[in-house]
């Protein structure tokens, strides 16, 4: 069994990002910015190795491919300190934007169904809900309507069956629901979601192993063209961003020194009956 | 030109979610005619819906709220072969994000998620990094293919009860994907994403028993419990009731946050909501920045006082 993980580096989730609004569509800052691996993307690294060891066969292989600056080699050793086993870096010339500025996840999905045809035999490809710089959830979803393959987003607990199909239980707007994606000719395509699993660290002797692992690296322009792809079609955003600002900020607001007052201010504002 | 809306399934098969009228507000802005494409056919639509086009049972997957991505996405497809739409409009929620891309990649267009303000024909405004940015996105494909944000948008209301139902046929099946069983929530309580009171509790409540002090004063108000991660990850509650930029994303008419101190994550889930409430013993905690009445004390002698006091 193949997993593919395309895997994203973002701005880290803990860190409160800087905006410049004379900076046009850059607006957001990201230099001297701490970067990490988007936390649906561990999800779905983890995911993959539990699903690796689950099915006990030495053959087994995950691989992980990102798609963006030089630094995100440093994304797929973590992936392959975790636990993958090789690495894809689709490498961007530096001012190439990935949070929806310059790439979006149409290129992206474009060019992970170019890497799932070029590794062949891939059984499935795990990818996280969302990245939290551009939020679009979009890429999992645009590579399985690409690929024509069964799909499961938003994923709380996926199995794989022994006819190769996977049962998949996955979050609604009302709870969870579950569903079975069948066999096909190309792989199943599934998205993380928090309540998956806990994604583990990497630990020291793990990451030295990682070093040894082997990692291609190829320029976006080559992969395009071995691909076959349009460069303009993936890395021209169809969605022009033309300007990034931040939200007006709240109306400062009050404190209150007692419970009687704020129920008073509540019911004054007829925010209460 | 005109205009495809996607309906969500409902809680009560014949009426429109919220999210759907949400969706067909949105879809007014465009001002051009509009379909709504339903699973199953809705009792009464808002006078602006021209069409409504259901789908045959044969290929309706149908089962309580569940349609799977396959089965929604051929029927758009088969709907704009059709008509040919200028726009197409779902509401983002779990439901249209789930079918949303895959419908772009089988249209050939790359949609705009998560719209918060329609400013033309083709310009849109999307929240980036979780709202903490917005970007203003010009679609250059047509379709434009967008989903909305539900709390963005004002729910418009059903009164045309007797709509034209046209059938679509021929919707290619499904055979990629089958639906097993569901699990739905069953509380009596309002759907945390709809509800116009939020009372969420944070890694303060200091235990999952303790989230009915909440309960008490949510069943008052008639308003809905949410969580911080932090209390989620402390394993106080499920997940679903997490509201944040990893959860849910809210925006009620009041939000009372207690035991929250205000990670960034968290507060990018409800800073949108009308008036908010902070009740924490720490008054340096972030979340007070975004409050509107803050009140520093201890959540367990100042919660159920509140509760007694509304």
């Amino acid at each position: 069994m193949k997993i593919l993980v395309p895997i994203k580096r973002v701005i880290d989730y803990a860190i409160k990002i800087r905006v410049d609004p004379s900076k046009g569509a850059h607006a957001v800052q990201t230099a001297n910015v701490k970067m990490s691996m988007n936390p649906f993307c561990e999800i779905a690294v983890e995911e993959a190795i539990r699903i690796k060891d689950a099915n006990k066969n030495k053959e087994d292989e995950i691989v992980a491919v990102s798609i963006g600056p030089k630094q995100c080699s440093e994304t797929i050793r973590t992936a392959l300190a975790m636990g993958a086993d090789r690495g894809i870096h689709i490498e961007t010339k530096p001012d190439v934007r990935g949070d929806y500025i310059d790439l979006q996840p149409w290129g992206i999905a474009k060019l992970l169904k170019g890497v799932v045809g070029r590794e062949e035999n891939v059984d499935l490809v795990l990818l996280g809900k969302q990245s939290i710089d551009s939020d679009c959830g979009q890429t999992g979803p645009l590579l399985a309507g690409f690929l024509n393959a069964p799909q499961a987003t938003f994923a709380s607990k996926v199995t794989k069956e022994d006819d190769g199909s996977f049962v998949v239980e996955r979050e609604t707007d009302g709870g969870t629901e579950t569903i079975k994606l069948l066999p096909s000719d190309g792989p199943a395509v599934i998205t993380c979601d928090l309540r998956l699993n806990t994604p583990r660290y990497p630990t020291m002797p793990n990451i030295m192993k990682a070093k040894k692992k082997p990692v291609e690296t190829i320029s976006l322009e080559d992969m395009v063209k071995e691909l076959g792809l349009d460069l303009d079609d993936v890395l021209k955003p169809h969605n022009q961003v033309v300007e990034v600002y931040e939200p007006p900020p709240r109306k400062e607001g009050e404190f209150v020194g007692s419970v009687d007052e704020l129920v008073a201010k509540l019911k004054e504002k007829g925010v209460i009956g | 030109s005109s205009t495809l809306v996607i309906a969500e399934p409902s809680s009560s098969s014949s009426e429109l979610s919220p999210a759907t009228l949400a969706a067909i507000t949105a879809a007014s802005c465009f001002s051009h005619p509009i379909s709504l494409l339903a699973f199953s056919p809705p009792s009464a639509v808002p006078s602006s819906v021209s069409t409504v086009l259901t789908v045959d049972s044969e290929n309706n997957d149908n089962k309580g709220t569940s349609m799977l991505a396959e089965t929604v996405s051929n029927a758009v497809v088969k709907a704009n072969q059709e008509h040919g739409y200028s726009h197409v409009v779902c509401a983002g929620t779990k439901f249209g994000a789930n079918y949303l891309g895959r419908v772009g990649a089988l249209l050939g267009v790359s949609p705009v998620s998560d719209v918060v303000e329609v400013i033309s024909e083709d310009t849109f405004l999307r929240p980036l990094y979780a709202g903490n940015a917005l970007a203003k996105v010009i679609s250059n494909d047509s379709p434009k293919l967008i989903s909305i944000r539900p709390t963005s948008f004002e729910k418009s209301t059903p009164d045309n009860t007797s709509p034209t139902l046209t059938p679509l046929s021929q919707v290619p099946s499904n055979n990629l994907t089958s639906w097993l069983h569901e699990s739905v929530s069953s509380s009596e309580r309002p759907d945390l994403s709809s509800a116009s009171v939020v009372i969420s509790g944070g890694r303060g409540m200091k235990s999952g028993e303790n989230f009915a002090l909440l309960e008490k004063l949510a069943d008052k108000l008639g308003g809905a419990v949410g969580a911080s991660r932090a209390a989620v990850d402390a394993g106080f509650v499920p997940n679903e009731y997490q509201v944040g930029q990893t959860g849910k994303v809210v925006a009620p008419n009041l939000y009372i946050a207690v035991g929250i101190s205000g990670a960034i994550q968290h507060l990018s889930g409800m800073k949108d909501s009308k008036t908010i409430v902070a009740i924490n013993k720490d008054g340096e905690a972030p979340i007070f920045s975004v409050a509107d009445y803050g009140l520093v004390a201890d959540l367990f002698e100042a919660v159920p006082e509140l509760t007694e006091k509304v």
